[in-house]
């Protein structure tokens, strides 16, 4: 593939296009989205998506524009690059940053994701381990039945499995070349019951912002012996929301399970953290942040207990890859370590308009959209407690589990964030179930009260693909693994009677 | 040729590949846009987005499919027949769905908004020239925007809307800012520059010494802008027939006669005023307006095809997801000019930001204000506010906490961009309301 690569970069690079500006870069994708769900018993109708285009950008005098086609002939390629170059010219001294050559990438490499490989792209189903289609569509049957169990209380249910495979090619007018084909696989389950004007919900999978069970891999990571069992599960705690109190409110300690973690790491770490909003980029839309360029290398972030890596090299987490999509090699990088800020989540760009050190996170959501600084995998270190031993640790708390409401300020700092499953704890013991658990705290001092960190045991890998932010809008896949943490002194509350 | 008549010629002659009693409805959504993103009045990035995404949706008795491709220009006839071959492979996997429904009646509608749209040198002069001195940041997006949809029962529906998006915020610093825009069909080199100029004053009231209040209930005055916010998580299932019989609506209390709102609250879905498509992916028009709340009390739903098969009801014009693509709360008696004296003290809030339900069955709902919040005593500005954090439910402030609503409404569109241009959008008038809780 590299070989083709460097084909259609020749071409270009000798087409009249291509010999009008300074520099250029190609990125292509293949996005093949495909979904399978049962609701309420009945099989939804299948859908397939298929997403293919490039992203030409051009540098003219130091200016950069872009233009994105889904014509990927050497033609339509030309086209985009003097569309790119008409803007780069438009743009000339307007330009915010003065592009540099070596802001052109000249990497090359290969990389395929876990169930993946050179030969089994997204059309050949061979080889893939991709279970006939009858199957998929009994398991969610089951599933989906399990899920109801008869409960006349319940009201809705749905069992589902997204797949998406992914084929992306980068290449330079520096000779940069990159192929990269990735598999991401999204089980997901979820079910309401209700009782007059009342309802509860629980679920697991990657719907609407909740804790995801995301992955790259194959297709065994349909794991239906283990989600017939989160099936039942699911339902009976639904069914115990309906009938708990409201979650108690008031100062007190909170355990985080891997579901909410995920969102808490999210909001309050990974985007005060990235760069482009600190640079100010994000200030219309996504945000600003609380956190100062002056801050890394010496703020207090967290507790000692506190350790963030931003680690794209996890094999089959579910923003794994080898390369950003401004070429950048992907590698582990410490952005919290004993509670001590590090470094920011910035590409190469961002690095070298801050003068900071960063991170290979310049990625796209799509064909049709320039790269940004975003999380991809962000995960919180283990500790060594137990998890029976962070229970018994707390004298009056709430141990609660899955987002399902989440609200942050503009500088990432004032949360309010709410769960599906909420467990009181008393004296070191789990006791009462409680309905609409909710927490709110501030970012800038939330960590610092992490108190207890569970141990690997405790550590789920998880992600989601919804992840929002860029002008143009763009949404992405990220990936966050957590262990079991503690929290002391939070504003905990409930809700309305 | 024009992207209609091409369209049509495609379909016509996909649908020529069909064979015994398949059924096939091909929808395009397209936009050909430019793209210019700012921060510090300077061009972060620019650039040209050409997308024309294609699904053929293939119906074979009770069973059926959907395949989605990006078209490239050359030799998407044969893309297409791809499509309708993995559509047909599909379906043969899929079962029976007992809640089929499309229209079969042939119908046909065609709007098309034309416009005088900024070219990318203006739009980088609106802000390299008009904005010198501001610290702008934001975004222009401008180009024609585009729905289709053409079945082999006959239904023909086009439309189109050409129509430019500049949505800006300048800022002295910090999170001190202001947020201002212009949408439209014409490029207004003055109005642009009278609402820079509104946002010039907006930011010398910002230069004043700040007030932190502390947590607890105050009187507030919502923009337009600020209440569609709050409109928004109405609309997320609200309105929603299926999320009303599945423990998903967050107006389930409303719709049950549990609680009623103010008498002046008059919800509509608006679409003959609105920039949304006439049409359903289904082949149903939709009608001009569907009465949602009325006189505070609830008075409709949405309904989609798929859930008016499942629940035995009637569609009306609903998208899959039904939600309101033109929501309308009407105007009130208070004259917008006067919104600052019937204040008297308390809040003004200019915009909301990140809401979420804190409660979804008791419809209270969570959220920080954002840009430009004032203090105002005695109907005067006083000091801007520092943000703060509100937990408060719909049915409070839409309920006995409303005091009133202005007599103007805003066009208020959708200026989001994930996964392409919207045409959502709303209309709104600015509220005037008490005891609004805020938390944090």
């Amino acid at each position: 593939m590299l070989d083709d690569l460097t084909r259609i970069a020749g071409a270009l690079r000798d087409h009249p296009a291509g010999a009008r500006v300074d520099h250029f870069s190609v990125r292509w994708s293949r996005t093949r989205t495909r979904a399978w769900s049962v609701r309420r018993g009945v099989a939804e109708p299948p859908a397939s998506t298929v997403a293919e285009g490039a992203l030409v950008t051009a540098v003219v005098n130091g200016a950069e524009g872009w233009a994105a086609t889904a014509d990927v002939s050497v033609r339509g390629l030309a086209a985009a690059l003097e569309v790119a170059a008409g803007w780069a010219r438009v743009v000339g001294a307007n330009a915010l940053v003065t592009m540099l050559p070596t802001d052109v990438s000249d990497a090359r490499g290969e990389f395929f994701g876990p169930g993946v490989g050179p030969d089994t792209g997204p059309d050949t189903g061979a080889g893939r381990g991709e279970p006939p289609v009858a199957d998929l569509w009994a398991a969610l049957r089951d599933l989906e039945a399990r899920l109801r169990g008869g409960a006349a209380a319940v009201v809705d249910a749905a069992a589902g499995l997204d797949v998406t495979e992914v084929d992306q090619a980068a290449w330079t007018s520096r000779g940069g070349a990159t192929w990269q084909r990735l598999r991401h696989v999204s089980p997901n389950l979820s079910v309401t019951a209700a009782r007059g004007s009342e309802s509860q919900r629980r679920s697991i999978g990657g719907g609407g912002g909740d804790a995801g069970t995301c992955r790259q891999g194959g297709f065994d990571l349909f794991d239906v012996a283990f989600l017939s069992g989160e099936a039942e599960r699911l339902r009976e705690e639904a069914l115990q929301l309906l009938a708990a109190p409201n979650c108690p409110s008031g100062p007190m300690q909170l355990l985080l399970l891997p579901g909410q973690m995920m969102l808490q790491i999210h909001e309050s770490i990974g985007h005060p953290l990235e760069l482009d909003r600190i640079l100010g980029d994000e200030r219309n839309y996504a945000g600003t942040s609380f956190v100062t360029p002056d801050m890394f290398g010496s703020y207090k972030y967290g507790s000692d207990l506190l350790n963030v890596t931003f680690d794209p090299t996890v094999r089959g987490e579910f923003a794994s890859y080898a390369f950003d999509d401004a070429g950048t090699p992907a590698r582990r990088e410490w952005l919290i370590r004993k509670g001590v800020l590090e470094r920011p989540l910035g590409g190469a760009l961002s690095q070298r308009r801050a003068s900071l050190p960063g991170t290979a996170n310049a990625r796209a959501s799509a064909w049709d959209r320039p790269p940004i600084d975003r999380m991809a995998n962000l995960n919180i270190e283990a500790g060594d407690t137990p998890l029976a031993a962070l229970i018994a640790g707390i004298e009056r708390g709430v141990m609660m589990d899955t987002n399902v409401s989440w609200s942050i300020d503009d500088s990432r700092n004032k949360f309010q964030f709410g769960c599906e499953w909420g467990r009181v704890i008393r004296d070191g013991q789990l006791a009462e179930v409680v309905k609409n658990p909710n927490y709110r705290g501030i970012s800038a001092t939330f960590w610092r009260s992490l108190s207890g960190v569970g141990d690997a045991a405790t550590v789920e890998v998880l992600g989601t693909p919804f992840c929002g932010k860029g002008e143009p809008n763009q949404m992405v896949r990220v990936g966050h693994a957590s262990p079991a943490c503690v929290f002391d002194n939070v504003d905990v509350f409930g809700g309305e009677a | 040729m024009s992207a209609e008549a091409r369209f049509h010629a495609r379909a016509t002659r996909l649908f020529t590949c069909l064979r015994g009693a398949e059924v096939a409805f091909l929808s395009i959504e397209g936009e050909s846009t430019d793209f210019a993103r700012f921060n510090h009045a300077k061009v972060r990035q620019a650039g040209h987005v050409d997308r024309e995404r294609a699904t053929v949706r293939l119906i074979d008795g009770r069973r059926h499919a959907s395949v989605t491709i990006d078209l490239r220009g050359d030799g998407d006839d044969a893309h297409l027949l791809s499509a309708l071959v993995e559509a047909r492979g599909l379906v043969a996997g899929a079962d029976e769905d007992p809640y089929l429904l499309y229209a079969t009646a042939p119908g046909d509608t065609r709007r098309v908004e034309s416009g005088a749209l900024p070219t990318p040198a203006e739009i980088v002069a609106s802000v390299a020239e008009d904005a010198a001195g501001l610290d702008l940041v934001g975004i222009h997006a401008s180009g024609p925007v585009w729905r289709g949809l053409a079945t082999s029962l006959g239904h023909t529906h086009w439309h189109v809307v050409e129509r430019f998006d500049a949505k800006v915020a300048a800022y002295l610093g910090g999170d001190r800012a202001v947020q201002t825009g212009l949408s439209g069909a014409t490029w207004d080199r003055a109005r642009w520059r009278d609402a820079l100029a509104t946002a010039r004053t907006h930011l010398a009231a910002l230069e004043r010494p700040r007030r932190a209040l502390a947590p607890g209930r105050y009187r507030v005055f919502l923009t337009p802008t600020a209440l569609n916010d709050l409109l928004a998580m109405m609309n997320w299932g609200g309105f929603s027939a299926r999320a009303g019989r599945t423990g998903a609506s967050p107006l389930r209390r409303l719709a049950q006669g549990e609680v009623a709102l103010h008498p002046s609250v008059h919800l509509s879905e608006d679409t003959a005023r609105g920039w949304a498509p006439s049409f359903t992916d289904d082949g149903f028009v939709r009608p001009e307006r569907v009465p949602l709340v009325t006189a505070g009390r609830h008075a409709g739903e949405l309904v989609s095809a798929r859930t008016a098969g499942e629940f035995g009801l009637t569609p009306n014009g609903a998208d899959p997801d039904e939600s309101a693509r033109s929501l309308a709360l009407a105007p009130g008696d208070i004259p917008s000019a006067d919104a600052l004296a019937r204040l008297g003290t308390g809040l003004w809030v200019g915009n909301l930001w990140y809401l979420n339900f804190s409660d979804r069955p008791a419809a209270r709902v969570t959220g920080m204000t954002r840009f430009a919040t004032f203090w105002v005593e005695n109907g005067e500005i006083v000091a801007p506010v520092p943000v703060m954090r509100f937990d408060e439910s719909l049915f409070r402030v839409f309920g006995d906490q409303l005091v009133g609503l202005t007599s103007e409404s805003e066009e208020l569109p959708d200026t989001g961009t994930y996964g392409g241009r919207s045409l959502v959008g709303a209309r709104a008038p600015g509220l005037l309301a008490e005891d609004f809780a805020f938390t944090l």
